[in-house]
Formats: structure tokens, C-alpha cells, sequence
């Protein structure tokens, strides 16, 4: 049923971004890139903040089914940084004509947030499956959610080649069709990435049973 | 096809190619996991026919 919704606002979504909005008056066609870059990277955030929040319940709690939900959205979240990095290095080649610029606070910040969460894993893989991992794994997922409004605000304090603010402090900096499509492309992603997270988190929580249920049958 | 039409159709064509991957993969795990079910229900199955034969061959 998500998954369905899913597929029917991603397609939605499409047919608003390539047919219905008009091309902006700055950038041109380029800028049809941001409907799912910038979607994606909220998408991101969300995934790292639902895998902090995880993470602290099971600190809380204790409850295993927490760490098992917290590995998957910061899972999910790394994978939507995938895409954040690799849609916004083809919108720097057609704007800024470099495919990454070292020097550009916002774009290291990203790949710092992407490395750390990345690293999240091999921390995770290193330790025996247990308490002890699932703890380890939970405070690290809490620390990397500091970086999540750093490597936000560091978008509007850029002034090298200038990343696009989209929303300031007086709403977004667009209207009409353009904001519609954005709003889709918006839900679409969330949506989307909530389905993945339950598919995979259906998948994991079958993995644990069946292993537990060999160990009986053994 | 202008430069600009064609990064735009690049970067969302790998949206969707890596999407598509992860679901392959999620799909193809789901897949190991069902035949890993029908393999346990196969031996839970045939623990007591098994059983029943050896206790008719000691009796």
C-alpha cells in the first residue's frame, strides 16, 4: 500500500517537474535537478534524525526491535546521501562547470555527514552482535545527528560560489507550479523512503527470527 | 538535446538506477529468506516422519 503511494507520487511528481513547471528564469532547465536533490537531502536529514531518535529508545528502553529500527534508517539515510551527493555534484558541473569544489563549506559538510554516517557501519560490523553493539551503535547514531543542522546552515552561511537558499526565513524562495512540484517531489521522497524503510526493516526482522529459530531447531 | 537536458536526465536516471539497485537487492535477500523458510518447514516436517519410521524399525 506505501509502496504503491510511493510509486504513484514519484511518477506524479515526474510529470510536474518535466511537463507542468516552467524553467527557471536564472538557471534554466539546470534547476529541475533541485525538485529531487533538495527532496532527497530533507529526506536524508529525516532518515539520520528517525535513526537518532531510534537510538535513543533503545538507549532508553532497551528494546532491540529500537537498534534494529535505528541501523535501518540511518541505512536508508545513507543511501538518500548517496543521492544527494551524486545529484548535486551533476547540478555543479552545469552551474559552477566543477564536479566538486574542495573549498565550498557545504559540500565538504555533506560529505563529512555522509563519512560519519558511513563509518557508522563499520563500527557496527567490528563489534559482536549483542547489547554491547547495539549500544555502541545507538550513541554513535546520537552524536551524528549534531551534524545535521551544521551541514544545514552551512548552505546559507556559503559565500564562495554560492549554493541556492531555497527556504529563508520569509518562506520559500519560489511560488506557483514550481512550488507545487517541489511540495510533490517533497512527499514523494518521504513516502518513498518509508516504504524502502519498512521493506527492509521487514526483511531484517525476518533474518533475526529465522536465525533464532535455527539456533532452536540445531 | 542541450548539455543542461542532458545532466538533468543523467542525474535523475541515477536517482532511479540506484533505487532500482537497492530494490534488487532487498528483493534478492527476500527471496534467500523465503527458500531458507521452505527449507526449515521442510525439516520441522520430516523431524517426525523420521522419528515414527525409526520406532517402527527398533519395535
Amino acid at each position: 500500500m506505501v509502496a504503491a503511494l510511493a510509486l504513484a507520487l514519484v511518477t506524479v511528481a515526474l510529470v510536474l517537474v518535466f511537463f507542468v513547471a516552467p524553467n527557471d528564469a536564472n538557471q534554466g532547465f539546470s534547476q529541475r535537478i533541485f525538485y529531487f536533490h533538495v527532496s532527497i537531502a530533507f529526506t536524508a536529514y529525516a532518515c539520520f534524525i528517525g535513526g537518532a531518535w531510534k537510538a535513543l529508545v533503545h538507549l532508553w528502553k532497551r528494546d532491540p526491535l529500537a537498534d534494529l529500527e535505528s541501523y535501518v534508517a540511518v541505512h536508508q539515510g545513507l543511501i538518500f546521501g548517496s543521492l544527494v551527493l551524486i545529484t548535486g555534484s551533476i547540478w555543479a558541473k552545469i552551474s559552477w562547470g566543477h564536479w566538486w569544489l574542495w573549498s565550498e563549506d557545504q559540500l565538504v559538510l555533506f560529505l563529512v555527514l555522509f563519512l560519519f554516517y558511513a563509518a557508522y557501519f563499520m563500527l557496527r560490523f567490528s563489534v559482536d552482535p549483542g547489547p554491547q553493539r547495539a549500544n555502541l551503535s545507538a550513541v554513535y547514531a546520537l552524536f551524528g545527528v549534531v551534524l545535521i543542522p551544521v551541514s544545514f546552515l552551512a548552505i546559507r552561511i556559503a559565500k564562495g560560489f554560492i549554493h541556492p537558499v531555497v527556504f529563508t526565513r520569509h518562506g520559500p524562495n519560489f511560488g506557483g507550479w514550481i512550488l507545487v512540484a517541489y511540495c510533490v517531489s517533497q512527499v514523494a521522497m518521504f513516502v518513498l523512503a518509508y516504504a524502502l524503510y519498512r521493506l527492509e526493516l521487514a526483511g531484517k526482522r525476518l533474518d533475526e527470527r529465522l536465525r533464532g529459530l535455527r539456533e532452536v531447531l540445531a | 538535446m542541450t548539455t543542461a537536458e542532458k545532466y538533468v536526465t543523467a542525474a535523475y536516471c541515477a536517482v532511479f538506477a540506484l533505487l532500482l539497485l537497492y530494490v534488487v537487492i532487498i528483493a534478492l535477500k527476500l527471496t534467500r529468506l523465503e527458500r531458507e523458510v521452505d527449507e526449515l518447514v521442510e525439516r520441522t516436517e520430516a523431524g517426525p516422519a523420521e522419528e515414527a519410521r525409526e520406532r517402527t524399525l527398533v519395535g
